[in-house]
């Protein structure tokens, strides 16, 4: 029948539209796609090889479609066998396809999973760098415990040492993620997570939150710096010279709920102020006194 | 005396909400106002929303279907031209609209869109091709119908008084307890799943019941039509997997209403516990939706094909293994919550696993065509469509499964363009097909062909234009649910796919276009014969429509393709000398009063009216316990009101050219 034809042919069209479209339109921005450090590129890695390999299933499906449709289309009265439904040649054909495929991809997802935990340091303890994460109501607030400075809505590191991140929140759900460095992880109140990110070389990138968690999430982002050495450190003198602490009571006046809230340093913080959030949740330890929620719909 | 129910919850708030709630009570006003300018109400009543008859309680399911289709549609379409438009703050939907319509649409289009609508073909379909008079639950079917509509109702409801949820389809704590959500809107959430997911679970063990105990002499398991087996499958799937629901709903219930903590951020609450019930329902639910749309698929692509299906067997371990599988594979949607790789790794191969039954199907269908004589009725393209576009969905499926690359995309729109990618060609093109393959049986006459093929066509343009650029969004890191952004790169494919929503608006009139046409022409296409596509399974076997007993002489089956054999033998239209008498069951308002006081008792806690509560559960106590009671809830239809409809219908075989033989000879 011709109309079939017609939409066949349609549905090709719009496939090819759509890829020219990806590749015209600025997919270079894509954080995924052209990554900055090492595990988003395996990452991607990993997502590419699989796409390769599962093309191999795509491409017969398509061809074995259009194939069928055009010629065993009833206007044409082709070798026509009503009665030919099985064969087990053709049934071992269609489960050992995918049996191998899967196979293949699984072998993959063993291997990978493991080499991309995202807990795996990825240096030895010393060249490590630390940062603590706090989810806020919609901000992000960073914490250096070996420097004693703290960050609202901003994250920088040297670039030539491995991050590592320890994540917590402190209101709903919420998730880490600075897709140009490494995928996401939950943030969760009274729990703590890690992220292990690293950068090939000093950039900007930006991080966000991707779960949704009320008004304010669609600006809950904040800017990444990857830096050199020396501008690491004029960073940090910068964030010394903001003479601002971030004592209890300053802390619980930073968490009533805010969009877009601007870049804050605190030069000092009170110590264990991580764990003492945690607390808050379990009980155990020191807690900061919990404050009522705020009201986030 | 009405709890927290004000002046306050009116929607004077915003023109949004104001809009929104006009347009519902304008719909149901005018909604009444025709039916009794039309002098309808009496036959609405008696015949239909009493009816205990399997395909009028489907046919029913699937309006609900289709008017929530057009409901979560808008809410789509909102969204959509939202996000065209909201680059710097340039949007028109303040951010506590957006988030209550992602949650509208999304719990609309799952519960009371596909829910309905896969109820509803399997409520019509699955007795006739058992060649059973009817469910083996008459009565239950008819209160898991009213369940359904009084959840639905809860819904609408929200648009009037109150607000919706904004906790997103998903509803997770903490954000959706009571202190960071205060607001009613969960609340509506939490009881219209409750309410609703107690008509689901009823319907599973109903169809359970039927599928296992209600067969015709001769049909084996084996020789179960495929669209039986997933509805079995998919009726074990709901009667095992919303009990979960119910609870993680329930729990969070108890949390909001009577201050308890099970899934709060302090006092031993958990709100991971929260996600692991959700998800051992919610996997299980996704193929719920897509096992009935599956057999659909087989079916169509036989009759069309002129063919037997291939590989029958594979076909059904097949499903079967989908069915047991999906319960091992919820953790998928939480890989990033920092499990140890040896949970991920687990998970992630079983849930690959599933893609091997998948694919198998996928080339059985193929191989029912291949030495077929396929002909491209409009639900044999969706089938086709459905081939071609769900490999993109099962493929990005897998890659979701590869706990690594989840990280990267997990939460993103690549997510949400997957989960439409198996949703829409996947399950609501499959109920497409059923439409456009069953209506003649339901109704008796023919859909227009021409506006088939349109509402293909206008979907499948559509949903690659809406969806593919979403793919490509989730690879810029765009996360969902989003309101509004500040990244230029991402709005020629916001716009994009904003054209491709209004392609879909054009295949959704089309729907409502093909059978108003239809209907208009309705005796230009009539079905005579009750077997209009030349038909291989038993529900061709009855008229269109058929008798309200469906088969007057219960068949004899010893084929799969028992009409086929039938017609192949010349026995399929047999005249019968003898009738027995049948006894079938009574209409009954029971099922209407359950909808109503299940209503009556979600909105009531909802708002926290304690002593409508009351009421509520006390009418449906009563209601069950005396419906459940009765000595008469029978009738008997004579074997003299056989005879006639049985001549009747002899004659309109005869005059379509079809030989009926005379039972008596064979
Ligand atoms: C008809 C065309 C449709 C369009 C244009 C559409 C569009 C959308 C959009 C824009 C979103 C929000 C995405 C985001 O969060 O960024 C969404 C979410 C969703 N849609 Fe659809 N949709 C359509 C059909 C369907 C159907 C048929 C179903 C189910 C059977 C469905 C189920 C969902 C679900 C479950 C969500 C998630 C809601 C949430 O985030 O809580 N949609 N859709
Ligand atoms: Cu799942």
């Amino acid at each position: 029948m011709k109309s079939a034809g017609v939409i066949c042919l349609s549905k090709w069209l719009i496939n090819i539209l759509t890829i020219a479209l990806l590749t015209s339109c600025s997919m270079q921005s894509s954080p995924i796609l052209f990554p900055k450090g090492p595990v988003t590129e395996t990452e991607r890695e990993l997502l590419f090889l699989a796409v390769l390999i599962m093309l191999s299933v795509l491409v017969p499906v398509y061809l074995l479609t259009f194939w069928a449709c055009w010629r065993y289309r009833a206007s044409k009265n082709n070798c026509y066998r009503p009665q030919w439904h099985k064969d087990w040649r053709v049934e071992l054909f269609i489960w050992a396809g995918p049996v191998i495929i899967i196979g293949i991809i699984g072998y993959l997802v063993v291997v990978y999973t493991y080499r991309l935990d995202p807990y795996r340091s990825l240096d030895n303890r010393a060249n490590i760098f630390r940062v603590q994460v706090v989810a806020q109501n919609w901000k992000w607030l960073f914490i250096y415990p070996d420097q004693g400075v703290s960050v609202v809505n901003e994250l920088a590191f040297p670039s030539h040492r491995p991050l590592s991140l320890e994540i917590t929140s402190d209101t709903v759900l919420t998730s880490f993620m600075i897709p140009a460095l490494g995928g996401q992880i939950y943030a969760m109140a009274g729990m703590k997570t890690r992220l292990n990110l690293e950068s090939y070389k000093p950039g900007h990138f930006i991080g966000r939150n991707t779960q949704f968690s009320g008004r304010g999430f669609p600006k809950m982002a904040f800017d990444v710096y990857a830096m050199s050495p020396a501008d690491f450190s004029q960073w940090l003198e910068k964030v010394k010279g903001a003479k601002k602490v971030l004592d209890v009571q300053q802390y619980q006046q930073l968490i009533s709920s805010e969009k877009g809230h601007p870049v804050e340093y605190f030069s000092a913080v009170e110590p264990e102020l991580f764990n003492r959030i945690i607390a808050k949740y379990t009980g155990k330890g020191r807690p900061l006194p919990l404050l009522k929620p705020d009201n986030l719909e | 005396m009405l709890g927290k129910l004000t002046f306050d919850a009116l929607p004077f708030y915003s023109w949004v909400a104001m809009g929104g709630a006009a347009i519902t009570v304008l719909a149901v006003v005018l909604a009444i106002l025709a039916v009794t300018w039309l002098g309808k109400w009496r036959y609405l009543w008696s015949e239909w929303f009493t009816s205990l008859d399997h395909k009028r309680i489907g046919v029913m399911y699937i309006i609900l279907a289709l008017i929530m289709l057009v409901r979560g549609f808008i809410d789509a379409i909102m969204m959509r031209a939202q996000q065209a438009i909201a680059l710097n703050e340039g949007g028109y939907l303040p951010p506590e609209h957006f988030e209550q319509i992602f949650t509208s649409h999304g719990t609309i289009m799952i519960f009371f869109m596909a829910m309905p609508f896969l109820t509803g073909l399997i409520n019509v379909i699955v007795p006739q091709q058992l060649g059973t008079r009817d469910v083996a639950f008459p009565f239950m079917n008819s209160a898991s119908l009213w369940l359904t509509a009084a959840g639905a109702g809860l819904v609408g409801i929200s648009l009037v008084l109150g607000r919706f949820s904004t906790a997103g389809w998903t509803g997770y704590p903490p954000y959706s307890g009571i202190d960071y959500s205060p607001g009613v809107g969960v609340d509506y959430w939490i009881w219209a799943l409750l309410v609703s997911g107690v008509g689901s679970t009823l319907t599973g063990i109903n169809f359970i019941t039927t599928i296992l105990r209600c067969r015709a002499p001769g049909m084996e398991l084996m020789k179960m039509p495929l669209f039986v087996w997933t509805a079995f499958c998919t009726s074990i799937l709901m009667a095992f997997a919303f009990p979960a629901l119910t609870v993680a709903a329930g729990l969070l219930g108890l949390d909001r209403t009577l201050g308890m903590h099970f899934f709060t951020n302090d006092l031993g609450g958990n709100m991971m516990n929260f996600a692991n019930l959700l998800w051992i329902w919610g996997h299980p639910e996704v193929y719920i939706l897509i096992l009935p749309a599956f057999g659909i698929y087989s079916e169509v692509t036989a009759t069309f094909s002129k063919k037997r299906l291939f590989g029958y067997r594979s076909l059904v371990y097949a499903t079967a293994a989908i069915a047991l599988l999906s319960f091992t594979v919820w953790l998928h949607h939480f890989f990033t919550m920092g499990s140890s790789p040896n949970i991920n790794a687990v998970f992630g191969v079983a849930t690959m696993i599933i893609a091997v039954p998948t694919g198998v199907k996928i080339f059985d269908w193929l191989f029912t065509m291949i030495r077929g004589r396929i002909v491209f009725h409009p639900s044999m393209l969706f089938t086709i469509g459905f081939i071609v576009t769900f490999v993109i969905g099962g493929i990005t499926g897998v890659l979701l499964a590869i706990p690594p690359v989840d990280y990267l995309v997990h939460n993103t729109t690549f997510l949400v363009a997957h989960f439409h990618n198996m949703l829409i060609p996947g399950a609501l093109f499959g109920y497409f097909a059923g439409v456009q393959y069953w209506f003649p049986k339901a109704f008796g006459f023919k859909l227009n062909q021409f506006w088939g093929k349109m509402v293909f066509c206008f979907w499948i343009v559509g949903f690659y234009l809406a969806f593919m650029p979403l793919y490509a969004l989730g690879l810029l890191g765009m996360p969902r649910r989003l309101e509004q952004y500040t990244e230029p790169d991402w709005q020629p494919f916001l716009i994009v796919a904003a054209i491709g929503a209004s392609f879909v608006l054009v295949g959704i009139f089309s729907v409502f276009m093909q059978f108003y046409i239809s209907i208009r022409e309705r005796n230009l296409n009539r079905d005579l014969t009750g077997d209009p596509w030349d038909g291989r399974t038993l529900e061709w076997a009855t008229s269109s429509p058929p008798a309200p007993y469906n088969f007057a002489v219960i068949p004899e089956v010893n084929d799969i393709d028992a009409f086929w054999a039938m017609k192949q033998k010349g026995k399929a239209f047999l005249c019968h000398q003898h009738y027995d008498p049948i006894i079938m069951p009574k209409n009954t308002s029971a099922g209407v009063l359950v909808g109503l006081f299940g209503f009556l008792l979600g909105f009531a806690c909802v708002w926290h009216i304690w002593w409508l509560a009351l009421a509520g559960v006390f009418g449906l106590v009563v209601v069950i316990t005396v419906r459940s009671s009765q000595e008469h809830s029978d009738k008997v239809i004579t074997a003299q009101e056989i005879r006639e409809t049985e001549q009747k219908r002899q004659a309109v075989l005869l005059s379509a050219d079809k030989t009926v033989n005379n039972g008596s000879l064979v």
